[in-house]
């Protein structure tokens, strides 16, 4: 007997698979049934309606490019402080001195080219028509997940603390304060006072919801590490579970109905 | 005279490889052609009867030659020949360096790819489009100024994504004609041949697994090959100029050009994604669905196309290469002079009527005052405008010239649709009226914060 089964006949390896290897139709179809990472997939679909010329994958990417986020993320959660003097420095640390600093870089990229492949996802379904009933609620939702991603990426990008990132993130904020009704400079925020005295100030308005401040300072960067790391992630998790599900409950992958 | 240091041995050497890869492509091309392409034509003119991979085997050579001129390295850097001569750069530069152009010119592009979609998507017109894409890239990035902005490594997934776009567009189309004839000839439609049913292991469990290790690998060269970007130090008193939000927001941070901030970052944003939203409620064409075509549906792949190229790509692209100090408009091959002036003098509605020599005569010019009545009168033909335009031109669309969307659609979802519609095609107008005419604002209270 070889060690190959040897290992495959043990008691800890048929605790882990209850099943022989899928190599004959039979344990293929139970493999897809009785693994927990594979039982998002159906057990069978339609040739067509997997072909890669057909799906272009985008929506698989951009759930891998999550994970591997979530992957580097916690990585460089574990050496990143968000703090006023600590942030600039140990971004440039794994840059310059740490070797595993690239998880950095992966981290980035991997987030452009998740904004990316989201818009591609959105571009094929529309392209497919597979926003149409029954896929109608799934397609809000994938909206729901764009808005979740590039928040994802803005709230990321002030993380660095150099002159790119507040700059960007003054400029995007600034339009908090243009809020209808709830911005310090927004219309109509002169409408919503007491006894005279504005509700909506500078020092109580949208944008400093977001900042934490008046300005992009200590305050907003802990904000932003929150919602980068815990918060929106958390969201998203939670819709990408709903998206996978109702793709299986709404008539299953795209194709011709 | 150009003040930057111009070409350098390592940018020589980069470019020699890209045009080494370039020549690898062409090879494989021709190849390929001289298998599929067959013979021109014996009655043309110069080339008949040569085979059409000839085309490409010229091709290829020159781009070899190209390569190992690059590689050579023996002359001074800023002696090497070939790079774009400033005669081209110059016109190039003073033609496109101007929005109206810009964007005229991407929406005349996204009206020929519609148009002109059964041409295009024949394979050698796609790839000769795409080689001269490239070979215009490579001959640009000999030029300092277009390698400082496109070479910027946050900017590098924005050409990517260009190409990438790009290609998918050609697949739909291929496939999209292709159906639309089988459509019309009542065949059935691309892979409906292909309909068994396939178990997901191993079929679509591999191809997975063979994407997420082409990805990673991507991932971990693209992180080796480029550093992500670092600047100096957070710090609130040095103001860069220009300040851009990440790329990605470009295109709403163009239209700050046109529209107050209370519009461009929070109420058209909001109408992007409550419109997106709303999509598979207004469409009530049942076709099309889960297959690739474009006729029984050209009006919704118009529209959708039409908010995704040029108004959301084009002003991305727009936006993070074209735009410089003071938000001003650069070409391509242009130095970021921040002394750059461009006179702004623009007019709102209110005094384009008000002063009109008719009106000033009778009511002697702008009223003044800050009562909520003068402000109102002041801004009267601007609310006109506003309130005709979102309140009534949607039941007189209705009744005219839609009346066919709004009998199928019913009174709730036609008004969700035209106003949807109005919304989104209220920024190319604000565009046009300030090109033509420098209107500011069609509504401008600045007491409030409230302009239009």
């Amino acid at each position: 007997m070889s060690v190959g089964d040897y290992i495959r006949n043990s008691q800890i390896w048929k605790s882990v698979f209850r099943h022989p290897a899928p190599t004959d139709r039979r344990n293929r179809v139970v493999v897809m049934l009785t693994n927990f990472f594979l039982h998002l997939h159906p057990v069978s679909a339609k040739q067509q309606g997997i072909a890669l010329s057909y799906t272009w994958c985008m929506g698989g990417i951009t759930f891998f490019l999550f994970l591997v986020e979530t992957l580097t993320g916690v990585l460089l959660m574990f050496y990143y402080r968000p703090t006023l003097e600590w942030a600039f420095y140990d971004i440039q640390a794994l840059r310059d001195v740490q070797t595993l600093g690239i998880m950095r870089e992966i981290h980035r990229w991997g987030a452009h080219a998740m904004v990316i492949t989201v818009w591609l996802h959105m571009y094929r379904v529309f392209l497919t028509g597979s926003y149409k009933p029954p896929r109608e609620f799934n397609w809000v939702i994938g909206v729901l997940l764009l808005v979740l991603t590039l928040l994802l990426s803005f709230t990321g990008y002030l993380l660095p603390w150099d002159q790119l990132a507040i700059w960007a993130i003054t400029v995007g904020s600034n339009m908090a304060r243009a809020h209808p009704f709830l911005g310090g400079e927004g219309p109509g925020f002169q409408l919503l006072n007491m006894g005279g005295y504005d509700l909506i100030t500078n020092a109580s308005d949208a944008k400093f919801l977001l900042l934490g401040g008046r300005f992009v300072g200590e305050a907003t960067l802990n904000r932003f590490y929150i919602l980068h790391c815990v918060a929106v992630p958390l969201v998203a998790a939670g819709l990408i579970a709903i998206h996978f599900w109702r793709v299986r409950k709404d008539g299953g992958i795209s194709q011709p109905l | 005279m150009n003040p930057h240091p111009d070409l350098t041995s390592s940018v020589l050497h980069g470019l020699g490889w890209y045009y080494l890869i370039l020549f690898t492509m062409n090879l494989l091309w021709t190849v390929r052609s001289f298998k599929v392409d067959g013979e021109f034509d014996k009655r043309t003119p110069v080339v008949g009867g040569i085979p059409v991979a000839a085309v490409w085997a010229v091709l290829s050579a020159i781009l070899l030659m190209l390569s190992a001129a690059h590689f050579t390295g023996g002359s001074d850097p800023a002696k090497f020949v070939i790079r774009l001569p400033e005669w081209f750069k110059n016109p190039v530069d003073a033609f496109f360096a101007d929005p109206v152009v810009y964007f005229a010119g991407s929406v005349g592009l996204f009206w020929a790819m519609i148009r002109f979609r059964e041409w295009w998507i024949r394979e050698s017109v796609a790839w000769s489009m795409l080689q001269a894409s490239l070979i215009f890239m490579g001959l640009s990035l000999s030029d300092y100024d277009f390698r400082q902005i496109v070479g910027k490594p946050d900017n590098v997934p924005i050409v990517a994504m260009l190409f990438i776009v790009s290609f998918l567009t050609w697949i739909y189309f291929k496939r999209a004609v292709e159906n639309d004839k089988r459509i019309a000839d009542g065949r059935p439609l691309v892979g409906s041949d292909d309909n068994d049913k396939v178990l997901v292991w191993p079929d679509l469990v591999y191809t997975e697994l063979i994407c997420m290790v082409v990805l990673t690998a991507g991932l971990i060269f693209w992180g080796v090959a480029l550093e992500a970007p670092l600047e100096e130090p957070a710090s609130s008193v040095k103001t860069p100029n220009p300040s851009k939000a990440p790329w990605y927001f470009l295109g709403l941070q163009e239209m700050l050009v046109y529209f107050d901030p209370w519009l461009a970052g929070v109420v058209l944003p909001g109408i992007i994604l409550g419109g997106l939203m709303a999509i598979p409620y207004i469409d009530f064409n049942k076709a099309g669905n889960g297959y690739y075509c474009f006729k029984q549906r050209s009006f919704a792949i118009c529209t959708f196309m039409f908010g995704f190229f040029p108004l959301w790509i084009a002003l991305i692209v727009l936006g993070t290469f074209l735009r410089g100090p003071n938000w001003n408009f650069y070409g391509i091959y242009e130095v970021w002079d921040v002394h750059k002036v461009k006179a702004a003098n623009n007019v709102n509605l209110s005094e384009f009527f008000w002063n009109a020599p008719v009106m000033s005569s009778f009511f002697g010019g702008l009223p003044k005052g800050s009562s909520v009545l003068t402000i109102l009168v002041r801004e009267s033909p601007g609310i006109v405008f506003i309130i005709g335009y979102f309140a009534l031109l949607p039941p007189i669309l209705g009744l005219t010239i839609l009346r066919k969307y709004f009998v199928r659609m019913g009174v709730l979802r036609f008004l969700v649709f035209s106003n949807l519609a109005l919304w989104m095609a209220i920024l190319p107008l604000k565009m046009l009226l300030r090109w033509t005419f420098s209107l500011k604002y069609i509504v401008g209270i600045p007491e409030w914060f409230f302009n239009i």
